[in-house]
């Protein structure tokens, strides 16, 4: 996996875990949004608590301990791996069979075996197999060589070593991992790779709890708690079938890392297994001596190797243009054999009476009896000429392309992942290009579907502001290191810091600091004793170089949370210690221990957490924090009127700032309320059905009346560059579209601070509840826009530089409204509206509803669309957009394992777009037009000289020439050209955002370009084939020497085509094209150095004349004066912008002040 | 993860580390001009400058030698004579398959040819024969040429259907429609009453000679089939000395063409008339073939043919035109290159 950890080794302290939450420690997601970002996972929690009951039929039997007995329906398989492919008997079969599932490489057997008939063996047997073998083999080599690394890498994962619990004596046996089955109980040690996934029945901590580090899996670096359950925990190890009786139903094996459904009945009692107590194979063990557990999944069937698919395939838009073309060709195909097999019919109906005389036809062979030599009758030969034709005129369908184009990725790719560009520093990752064959998409993009959080920020959340008693303050700008480190603490002899710390405000801190007995006072201690207790981090104790001190780290799920500990260790109350049953607190220099009585999960319908602590005065409070919406509902509004208005005050102007924010509230609890909520709290947690649907009844219940102690304010800190990145797409006339879990005022924040929004803008807003509505806003939508479209003043268009004619618009839209909208037929008025906008923000969008919006778009027009998130509720956009490219940071890798393209940050994506997007295209574009023409100039030259051969196929080109001509003659410059050639300065393409429109437009190809270069082919072909035939009529000269003229030419005019069209020159573009004319000479050569082919020594006696060297430099000449021509009158008259700009790269370097005042003026007006 | 955001979040509490130790396993690209795709490279541009200049050179460089090339071409002295038709006895023109086919009929005949210009030896003797498809693909592939080498390979005669063997399976040396369709008429000149002698060495290619046509491999069994495609062969003479086969088998690239026959070294005068006798053997009746006979003198370019002089100087010709072309629209309507007001997005929108 791509991650390495920098910090230097841990060395963890042990932290003892609350004990109690049987179900997953879900991450608190303090608001609204973090609930729909995690929505995956609540998902598979909600069915794993809504549906404790497995059907049968849908399950897996495990029997604790005993392998044999397990599921005697399934065969199951061992815990042996196979990654590899092929086996060496299977390997030819399968190989070859995978290979031509390319269409190409069967139209290439097709032809081949075609030619092997004795009637239509157009070529030497060799001639016509050698280049499919030869791709063929190659291809094999390549895979041959993958999977023999794959099968050493799977021997040597099948052959470590695992303790397994032997069923005969109950005594732990090592067993290699291949052998390990399903049901068998195992054993694994601290810093062990976890062989198989399975359940969790005993660890070395008392109550059960188990660290695992998921990297492999989803490349998270936290450690995430797993649990056994308490009714296995306790079962002492070594006595005869510890386990037994245990029975585990567990649902089919399926490829959710976050799901997991099972229950297990033991003793007579079924205990209801999750998510939380499977630890899966590839993760890690980590702070636990050791952990023992019972396979449930293994081999194959793990939930790691389900994950482990390829990189999912697209399919370029270039491509599907290419096959539209490719089909043109066909057409073109067939109507040049038609007319030679046509032809071929009259001609020998014509001479019917002559065939048996003519001394080069001779219809019978005498030496028999007599009988027709290889003569079917007209319309037998008719037919035989016509796939004797497309044997010969072959390669106009250009099949070497399909291998060029997967070695110009390949080349591109590597530039990609090699430019420093996109590397990122601050999480260490390069480029990563996971799809291979949509580079050239990366130039056309039209349409950018970001997601908010993780994406334009960072994911790093920071504790900027809080309100107290509705008195903000908000003013932290102080690092607290000056005002004298309150922040750690000593614990013995060694000082004990956060690893982080937060800006404070000074008047908060005074406030701690000496007025505590204030009102206020009290209740900022409130707060932030609160902000310390209330979540559920585990800080780690961290060593650092300095031998006194120590360094705590936060670890816990959730970023929100972290920063709010942070926070609240910044004021003066760090959290120390986290066990299953108290915590402690460093309140201000007092080490204090509290007793965690309860906790209630954040859950996305309450949209808030509380905790039940019991305070070392003997009395027991609840912290409850949550989203403004939820606690505003549960806050005791009799009291304290003016503070909960303050409060809102505060939090409204928190979210204009764009901060995440989140209210803070406590009430004491009497011992009745006490009481009455623990046994309510017990009953819940023992129930055997729906537990959790009885625990949040339980949370509800307590939490109300609260008493409100204030708000923060959490900054989600935007990304570096984006403003800038998004100004740079908006002038490439990429529409960015935010699509984010937020709430409404949040996401318009971030809209503004990214620059997406700006104040001339006018918002659309639909928020609607129903049907209706939602059609009534889209409507009026619509209307004004056009309205607006009618009275926009031309001017300021000019000045913005977009080139359109209206007034930006800006639409606001929330997934309450997409609910009614996605999937019905308002979807035309949202795609109507959406399209007029300059700006489309999503806000409260669901994972699916991504999907739907990019759905929306891609299905309605043709404009290319690129989803990009890091997240795992960003999967399905990513994998719905054309392209797809998650970032690999904060939330874990599922979105970088969907995606096509992976990098470490939003702003990446203009140097990958405008600079790499736009070469790809540019290059890969031209590649293919080129390859086209290359071909089918061969084509139409064999397809003239046809018409002097009474139509019989032959060809002057010798067989050998006509096979090498696609795969060496020509094959090199094109590829090298196709990774190499640039056409403009990466400088001039960032200074000059514009330049990309050219691949929105596909202004490099399109039908009209493609049509263009073909009559180019054709003129280019009849001079090279007319200016020697007419020029060697009525002499003596021979079929091979004209032939070879005919080569040279042809390879040299279109590498001369190349070269006229090549925009950058270094040395290697020189040493291809140059160096494939000489290698074709030197084919050419050696082809008539062998005595066998007629040819012999045709090319010395050739080149010896004069003749040849005036009929080469005429057909170049000749050849290249339309492109020529066209090309000058082109780019001088009709120049397009990547004309003007390579000329401004060339001539203009100190004239950079003039053409800066397009921009300056733009970013004035932005 | 959260580590390395420490020193990003501010300053950073703990005094140990505050300088960033050096990362390890960095997995930053190494920079280099090559993987930057920066090397260096010149950018041509089309400007005026270089367009009317490259015109103006392939019209210099064209013109001269396309006038070059006609004067040759003109100093080429040829005769042509079509005789195939004018051979045949009046009685026989109804049914010319049957007069070539018949043996008994006396084919010799005589033509008389004017010099129309001086001609300086060599002079070269070509007969040259029309419509007749020598690359035709059931023609160029009847051959063995690992048989025509080495006489061990005289049993190689697969591709040289239909005329492989004979009704025995006796293979034929050299086997294979080409040999078998032999050209074989004979020319004999005179002029005046002097013998023009015709010198038949060398008019083949010494690597045919040398490689690929065997000193010790005599034919056998050629020409003694049903049907006779055309001259038989001296079974005494081992191949690298039958000229004639080895000028025939270099199989002609298009269906008009010449071979030639030998070489006259003799100069001749204007106005002679030169009296061929010839053999009017070889049957182009039956797929009507023309047959004629050549005699040519030579230039540095070979024969005669204008073509080439005239498309040089067309060619020339353009590109001069395109060259003033060119300077003129350039001068009329003059552009700065790489202005900016030229880029689409600062042009008018209402242009679109």
């Amino acid at each position: 996996m791509a991650y390495e950890d920098d910090d230097p080794p841990l060395s963890l302290h042990l932290p003892r875990p609350i004990s109690e939450p049987h179900l997953r420690l879900d991450p608190l997601s303090l608001s609204a949004p973090s609930a729909v970002r995690h929505g995956s996972r609540a998902e598979s929690e909600r069915l794993a608590s809504s549906q404790p009951e497995l059907a049968d039929a849908d399950a897996r039997l495990v029997i604790v301990g005993d392998p044999g007995r397990t599921d005697p329906h399934l065969q199951l398989a061992g815990n042996a791996v196979r990654t590899a492919k092929y086996s060496p008997f299977t390997f030819l079969p399968r190989n070859l069979f995978e290979q031509f599932h390319r269409v190409a490489y069967v139209y290439f057997l097709v032809i081949a075996v075609l030619n092997q008939l004795p009637q239509l063996a157009v070529f030497g047997r060799g001639a016509s197999v050698l280049p499919l073998a030869f791709v063929l083999l190659v291809t094999a080599v390549k895979d041959a060589y993958e999977d023999w690394r794959r099968h050493r890498s799977d021997r040597s994962e099948n052959n470590r070593a695992a303790s397994v619990v032997d069923s005969r004596d109950s005594q732990f046996r090592t067993k290699r991992w291949k052998d390990v089955r399903v049901g068998e109980v195992l054993k694994v040690f601290a810093d062990e790779t976890i062989p198989c996934d399975m359940v969790l029945l005993a660890t070395s901590d008392p109550t059960g709890v188990a660290y695992v580090q998921t990297i492999n899996l989803d490349g998270e670096s936290n450690l995430k708690t797993r649990y056994a359950k308490q009714e296995t925990t306790s079962r002492p190890i070594g006595d005869a079938h510890p386990f037994a009786a245990g029975l585990i139903r567990c649902e089919r094996p399926n490829r959710n890392i976050y799901g997991f459904l099972a229950n297990m009945e033991i003793d007579g009692k079924r205990v209801s297994l999750g998510p939380s107590n499977i630890i899966l194979r590839g993760c890690e063990l980590k702070n636990t001596a050791w952990a023992i557990g019972v396979a449930v999944y293994a081999g194959n069937e793990t939930k790691v190797m389900l994950n482990s698919s390829g990189a999912p395939s697209k399919r370029s838009r270039l491509e599907t243009h290419m096959n539209r073309e490719t089909l043109l060709l066909s057409a073109v195909l067939i109507t040049l054999c038609s007319v030679v097999s046509i032809c071929n019919g009259i001609w020998l109906g014509k001479h019917r009476n002559d065939l048996e005389l003519s001394q080069f036809f001779r219809k019978r062979d005498y030496s028999d009896s007599g009988e027709n030599y290889n003569y079917y009758g007209i319309g037998m030969q008719v037919f035989f000429t016509f796939l004797m034709s497309v044997i010969v005129f072959q390669i106009m369908i250009p099949i070497s392309l399909y291998i060029s184009m997967e070695l110009v990725r390949l080349g591109q790719a590597y530039f990609m992942i090699r430019d420093t560009n996109l590397y990122d520093e601050s999480s260490n990752s390069k480029f990563q290009c996971r799809a291979l064959n949509i580079n050239e998409d990366l130039g056309q993009v039209k349409y950018v579907f970001s997601d908010k959080t993780g994406t334009l920020t960072e994911n790093k959340m920071e504790f900027r502001c809080a309100t107290i008693r509705g008195r903000d303050y908000s003013s932290g700008k102080v690092p607290l290191q000056d005002n004298g480190g309150t922040h750690s603490v000593l614990v013995g002899d060694r000082i004990w810091k956060p690893k982080m710390s937060v800006k404070t405000d000074p008047e908060l801190v005074a406030l701690l600091q000496s007025k505590v007995e204030t009102e206020q006072g009290k209740q900022a201690c409130e707060f932030f004793l609160a902000l310390a207790c209330c979540n559920t981090i585990v800080p780690l104790v961290v060593e650092t170089a300095d031998q006194k001190q120590k360094l705590i780290d936060y670890q816990g799920e959730s970023p929100d949370e972290q920063a709010l500990v942070y926070a609240a260790a910044s004021y003066g109350f760090v959290l120390i210690e986290r066990t299953s049953g108290h915590i402690v607190v460093d309140v201000r220099g007092d080490r204090q221990r509290y007793d965690v009585l309860g906790l209630h999960e954040f859950d996305s319908d309450r949209k808030r957490m509380s905790v039940i602590i019991g305070c070392p005065d003997k009395t027991v409070k609840l912290y409850v924090k949550g989203a403004d919406i939820s606690m505003f509902g549960v806050i005791q509004k009799t009291v304290n009127l003016d503070i909960i208005r303050a409060t809102e005050t505060s939090l409204n102007a928190y979210s204009s700032l764009g901060l995440r924010t989140l209210v803070i509230g406590m009430r004491k609890l009497s011992r009745n309320d006490f009481e009455e909520w623990q046994s309510a709290y017990e009953n819940a947690s023992t129930a055997l059905i729906g537990r959790g649907r009885l625990l949040r009844a339980v949370a509800s219940n307590v939490e109300r009346d609260l008493h409100i102690l204030g708000a923060s304010g959490i900054e989600d800190k935007l990304q570096q560059g984006v403003p800038e990145a998004i100004e740079s797409m908006r002038q490439a006339d990429i529409k960015v579209w935010v699509l984010t879990g937020d709430k409404q005022e949040t996401a318009i924040s971030i809209g503004f601070s990214c620059k997406l929004l700006t104040s001339e803008m006018t918002q659309i807003v639909i928020n609607s509840n129903s049907r209706e509505s939602c059609k009534k806003s889209l409507q009026d939508a619509v209307a004004m826009s056009s309205k607006l479209a009618a009275i926009s003043p031309d001017s300021e268009n000019i000045l913005r530089g977009t080139g359109s004619s209206r007034i930006a618009l800006a639409l606001v839209i929330d997934g309450n409204s997409l609910v009614y909208i996605l999937e019905t037929e308002l979807e035309e008025e949202l795609f109507k509206v959406a399209t007029v906008c300059d700006v489309v923000l999503c806000c409260r969008v669901a994972p699916l509803q991504k999907a739907g919006i990019v759905a929306l778009m891609k299905n309605r027009t043709d404009d290319m669309t690129l989803a990009i998130g890091d997240g795992a509720n960003d999967v399905s956009m990513i994998q719905m957009a054309d392209v797809g490219i998650g970032i690999s940071g904060q939330e874990g890798r599922q979105a970088v394992m969907a995606s096509d393209f992976a990098m470490g940050q939003f702003r990446f994506l203009v140097p990958l777009l405008l600079v790499h997007g736009h070469w790809n295209y540019q290059r890969m574009a031209y590649m293919i037009l080129y390859n086209f023409y290359r071909n089918a100039v061969f084509v139409f030259i064999l397809f003239w000289y046809v018409l002097y051969t009474a139509y019989s196929l032959t060809t002057a080109i010798s067989e050998w020439s006509s096979v090498l001509y696609s795969v060496i003659y020509t094959a090199l410059p094109t590829i090298v050209v196709g990774i190499l050639d640039k056409d403009l300065s990466r400088r001039t393409l960032i200074k000059y955002p514009q330049l990309y429109r050219a691949g929105q437009r596909d202004e490099r190809y399109n039908l009209k370009f493609f049509i263009l270069t073909m009559m180019d082919s054709i003129w280019q072909s009849a001079a090279i084939f007319y200016i020697p035939y007419l020029a060697y009529r009525h002499s003596v000269v021979d079929v091979s020497s004209l032939g070879d003229l005919w080569t040279l030419a042809v390879v040299v005019l279109v590498n001369i085509h190349l070269a006229m069209d090549v925009f950058q020159w270094n040395w290697i573009t020189h040493a291809s094209i140059w160096g494939c004319i000489v290698a074709t000479v030197i084919c050419v050569i050696v082809i008539d150095s062998i005595w066998m082919l007629p040819g012999y020594w045709a090319i010395f006696h050739i080149m010896g004349t004069g003749l040849f060297w005036l009929c080469l430099l005429g057909i170049i000449i000749a050849g290249m004066l339309p492109h020529f021509t066209t090309k000058a009158l082109t780019e001088y008259f009709m120049p397009n912008d990547i004309q003007i700009a390579r000329e401004l790269e060339k001539y203009q370097k100190n004239a950079a002040t003039t053409s800066e005042i397009p921009m300056s003026t733009l970013s004035q007006l932005l | 993860m959260n580590s390395s955001g420490g020193s990003a979040a501010g300053p950073s509490s703990g005094s140990g580390d505050g300088s960033a130790p050096p990362r390890r396993n960095s997995k930053r690209p190494k920079y280099s001009k090559f993987t930057q795709q920066e090397l260096p490279a010149c950018k041509p541009i089309l400007t005026p400058k270089w367009v009317i200049s490259v015109f103006t050179l392939v019209g210099v460089i064209f013109v001269p030698i396309g006038i070059a090339a006609l004067m040759a071409s003109n100093n080429v002295v040829e005769i042509v004579d079509r005789y195939d038709t004018e051979c045949i006895p009046a009685s026989m023109t109804g049914d010319k398959v049957a007069y070539i086919q018949n043996d008994t009929i006396n084919k010799i005949c005589t033509r008389n040819l004017t010099v129309p210009k001086d001609m300086d030896q060599p002079i070269y003797v070509y007969y040259q024969l029309d419509n007749f498809y020598q690359n035709h693909r059931r023609y160029v592939k009847s051959r063995s040429d690992a048989q025509l080498r080495d006489a061990d390979q005289a049993n190689k005669t697969s591709g040289c259907d239909p005329e492989k063997t004979t009704k025995d399976g006796s293979p034929i040396v050299p086997c294979g429609l080409i040999a078998w369709s032999l050209f074989n008429d004979t020319y004999n000149f005179t002029l005046g009453n002097k013998n023009l002698s015709v010198n038949k060495n060398g008019i083949s290619w010494a690597s045919d000679r040398d490689h690929k046509f065997g000193k010790d491999v005599y034919p056998k069994n050629f020409q003694n089939g049903v049907l006779r495609g055309g001259a038989s062969l001296d079974p005494n003479k081992p191949l690298n000395e039958q000229e004639d086969l080895i000028v025939w088998m270099r199989t002609a690239a298009l269906p008009t063409f010449r071979k030639l026959y030998g070489k006259i070294h003799q100069d001749l005068k204007a106005n002679d008339i030169i009296m061929v006798t010839l053999e009017n053997n070889y049957n182009t009746y039956s797929f009507n073939g023309k047959k004629k006979l050549v005699l040519s003198t030579s230039s540095w370019l070979g024969g005669k043919n204008d073509f080439l002089g005239i498309a040089y100087l067309t060619i020339g010709g353009l590109c001069f035109f395109l060259a003033t072309a060119f300077t003129v629209v350039y001068l009329v309507k003059p552009r700065k290159l790489g202005d900016t007001s030229y880029l689409s997005w600062n042009r008018n929108p209402s242009g679109h």
